[in-house]
């Protein structure tokens, strides 16, 4: 059991951009991968997930052994695949609770309806934990919400969708330290040792609250470096360029 | 010969989409093959119709006749209507029950199955379900009949109201308006004669349900609202046929007059199967301070021409067109709307929506009059189209004569894609390919469904859910 990612190549276009990508997840652990700007890391998130946009060029990804890369997008997520998106998108004239009810019903068997009254008693139970005005669930996905908000959003989904791999890609990014507690007091709440999470992130700040089990350094399409949350510490302190140095030699 | 008068089943018809379903026909009135004056005989001898109704109808014949075809602006696809291969009356039984217990077996499960009796129940003032040429059902809620409220075919209207009827028929749509209206002025029966006494204004919708069950038929009703001063009044209308290999003619004349002050609402949910020619002519004439909103969901026929106005004829009236079109494979949905401004501080909105898939084509035509004497007139349209498919098409021919300096105008179009990030982003939360358009493209028309009534709505959404099903891919 776990979401296995094996010498994973991708390209957009002609452009190489994973270049043998090696991660495993356990359930139960918080794996933080940590790289510069450009490095790749939206990318292998929506790899991933399936994005159309990006080519698998080699290496293997599983989730609980199912080949990943066979399944269309929309499978993986109800094979239990989240993404927390950097960048949520905006869908005009379908409210919040709308969309979490179709994202739910999709689970179900056939002509299976979701429970509203369970549902609205979860969700709003789960929106208070992000203290999230019930006014949202009216209001549009993503529209007119800051930043902040949208970044919520995405977790407040996790949580209704309670898949067991969940990707976050840079949710602190846009984030103030409060807005910052309380979404990794969403996340926190979710962890559980049937669950496992990759957090993707610039900045270590982020790993004060979610701490990760395991951290590991992406630059250029592959992991250079891992280790345990030292490993952020140290980051934060002396930059990425430390490890391009030590890592250059053994990649040549 | 008994197979044929023997009712199938519900269970044993193959129904491919929410209206494809069709039972034996039972016709004890058919006019035969083809138009002619001895066509209108047939029909106003069986109908029992005055002489002024013959002489209406074989002049409108006339008109139709020297009409051509309006292809040099519309599509030439109205040139495979051949009409000597329709029929033009189809009956069983001519007089409408007041009961559902009443009615023949085969009609009372087509509506049954199209929900009609149920919604009746539910949230309706009064429900008139014509089947072909003739209505089947009609009833109205006796609290609502004893406000003096008229709610009748246009057959009876005629026959019990004439002093009503006469005086508003024919006069907001000329017999020779276009080819379509004089088609429907030299044929028409059924449709509704509705009246509102001053000052009444009606709690619940008064529906009618136009049902096609016949091949090589046309349908031609006539429907004709008058609000009295200060009255209020909702119609609904929905209709559906089964889909025959051959071509089913549906041409509706639609006439509203909402004296001073008084408020017409006429909502449409058409659901016609891929084979129906849909040319239908509606307007209505606002006088002062009177206010009609024309809510128009245009979903299937292979082509609909239709552009809802409205005449605003005294000072302060209002007009608004409210419209979604959907096109798929094989269809063109040509509507729009016409905003005449004919007083001082008349207002007008038209917002349009259409969503155009696979192949599918939508037309928005739009005319907005504003004369050069008037003054303090607005007008505000807006219309977008929405394009799934890369073969999609739409097109948008705004047509805007405002004259004179003292009146407002806005308008404003847009073309959109649903963007392939959104579908990702949908399908990410585990939506199929099928439900994340669906859901965006409801998404798309929703500020707009909101304006019909709760029960159509709900059934605006399962029809696009069932459009927008394998229209993907
Ligand atoms: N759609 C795209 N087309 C071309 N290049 C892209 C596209 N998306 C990302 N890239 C490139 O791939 C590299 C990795 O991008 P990304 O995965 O977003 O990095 P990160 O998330 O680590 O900042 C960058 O150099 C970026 O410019
Ligand atoms: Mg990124």
């Amino acid at each position: 059991m776990s979401l296995k990612i094996e010498n994973l190549q991708a390209r957009i276009g002609e452009r190489e951009i994973l270049k043998g990508l090696t991660i495993e997840i356990k359930p139960g652990e918080v794996h933080a991968i940590m790289g510069p700007n450009g490095s790749g890391k939206s990318t292998l998130s929506k790899v991933l997930c399936g994005h159309e946009d990006y080519e698998v060029t080699g290496g293997s990804a599983t989730l609980d052994g199912e080949d990943l890369l066979s399944l269309s997008i929309d499978q993986r997520s109800r094979a239990g695949l989240f993404l927390a998106f950097q960048y949520p998108h905006e869908i005009p004239g379908v409210t919040n609770a709308n969309f979490l009810r179709a994202a739910l019903k999709a689970r179900k068997p056939d002509g299976e309806d979701v429970d509203a009254i369970a549902f609205y008693r979860q969700m709003y139970a789960r929106m208070d934990q992000l203290e999230m005005d019930r006014s949202f669930t009216g209001r549009n996905v993503n529209e007119g919400f800051s930043g902040g908000e949208k970044k919520r959003n995405e977790i407040l989904q996790l949580m209704m969708l309670e898949p067991k791999y969940a990707i976050l890609d840079e949710t602190d990014s846009g984030l103030d330290i409060d807005a910052l507690k309380i979404v990794s007091r969403g996340v926190n709440a979710m962890r559980s040792a049937e669950r496992g999470f990759l957090v993707i992130t610039h900045y270590q700040r982020l790993l004060n609250y979610i701490q990760p089990d395991i951290v590991h350094v992406l630059m250029d399409g592959r992991i250079v470096k891992t280790g345990d949350r030292s490993l952020a510490l140290k980051l934060e302190e002396k930059g990425y360029d430390w490890v391009k140095d030590e890592a250059l030699p053994a990649a040549a | 010969m008994s197979a044929e008068l023997e009712t199938p089943d519900l269970s044993d018809i193959k129904i491919d989409s929410v209206g494809d379903f069709t039972f034996p026909e039972n016709n004890v009135y058919d006019a035969g093959y083809g138009l002619s004056e001895k066509t209108i005989d047939y029909i106003c001898d069986v109908k029992g119709d005055p002489e002024w109704i013959r002489d209406f109808r074989k002049k409108a014949l006339k008109v139709f006749n020297e009409k051509p075809m309006p292809t040099h602006w519309a599509t030439k696809d109205l040139e495979n209507i051949h009409f000597d291969e329709f029929r033009y009356y189809l009956a069983g039984d001519r007089k409408p029950k007041k009961s559902w217990d009443d009615v023949p077996e085969e009609v009372k499960k087509t509506f049954e199955r199209l929900g009609i009796p149920e919604q009746e129940r539910k949230f309706l003032a009064g429900v008139e379900a014509q089947y072909d040429s003739e209505a089947a059902y009609s009833n109205i809620k006796a609290a609502v009949a004893e406000q003096g409220v008229i709610f009748v075919n246009s057959t009876e209207g005629l026959h019990k109201h004439p002093e009503i009827f006469k005086k508003w028929f024919g006069k907001v749509i000329p017999t020779g308006d276009n080819k379509f209206s004089a088609l429907n002025s030299a044929v028409f029966s059924g449709g509704s004669f509705i009246y509102v006494p001053p000052g009444v204004k009606v709690k619940h919708p008064l529906q009618a349900y136009f049902r096609i069950n016949s091949e090589q038929f046309g349908q031609f009703e006539r429907t004709l609202i008058i609000a009295d001063e200060g009255a209020e009044v909702m119609y609904m209308e929905g209709c559906t046929a089964p889909k025959f290999d051959t071509a089913t003619l549906h041409s509706a004349v639609v006439e509203l007059v909402a004296l001073k002050g008084a408020k017409i609402q006429y909502v449409t949910v058409q659901n016609w199967s891929s084979n129906v020619f849909n040319l239908v002519t509606k307007r209505g004439v606002a006088h002062e301070e009177a206010e009609i909103r024309w809510i128009d969901c245009n979903i299937g026929s292979r082509l609909t021409m239709k552009y809802p106005g409205v005449v605003m004829k005294g000072r302060k009236a209002r007009g608004e067109v409210i419209s979604i079109a959907l096109a798929n494979n094989g269809q063109h949905q040509d509507t729009g709307a016409k905003m005449i401004h004919a007083a001082d501080e008349t207002t007008s909105n038209v917002i349009s929506k259409s969503i155009s898939i696979g192949e599918g084509r939508s037309t928005y035509r739009g005319l907005v009059h504003i004369p050069k004497h008037l003054k303090g007139c607005k007008n505000n349209t807006e219309c977008d189209a929405l394009l799934i498919n890369p073969k999609s098409r739409t097109d948008t021919y705004p047509a805007i004569s405002v004259r004179g300096s003292q009146h407002s105008t806005q308008h404003e179009a847009s073309v959109s894609q649903v963007s392939a990030e959104q579908i990702f982003y949908l399908m990410q939360r585990g939506l199929s390919e099928g439900e994340a358009m669906s859901l965006s493209v409801n998404g798309f028309i929703n500020d707009l469904a909101k304006e019909f009534p709760m029960e159509y709505s709900v059934e605006l959404k399962r029809l696009i859910d069932l459009e927008m099903e394998g229209s993907v891919g």
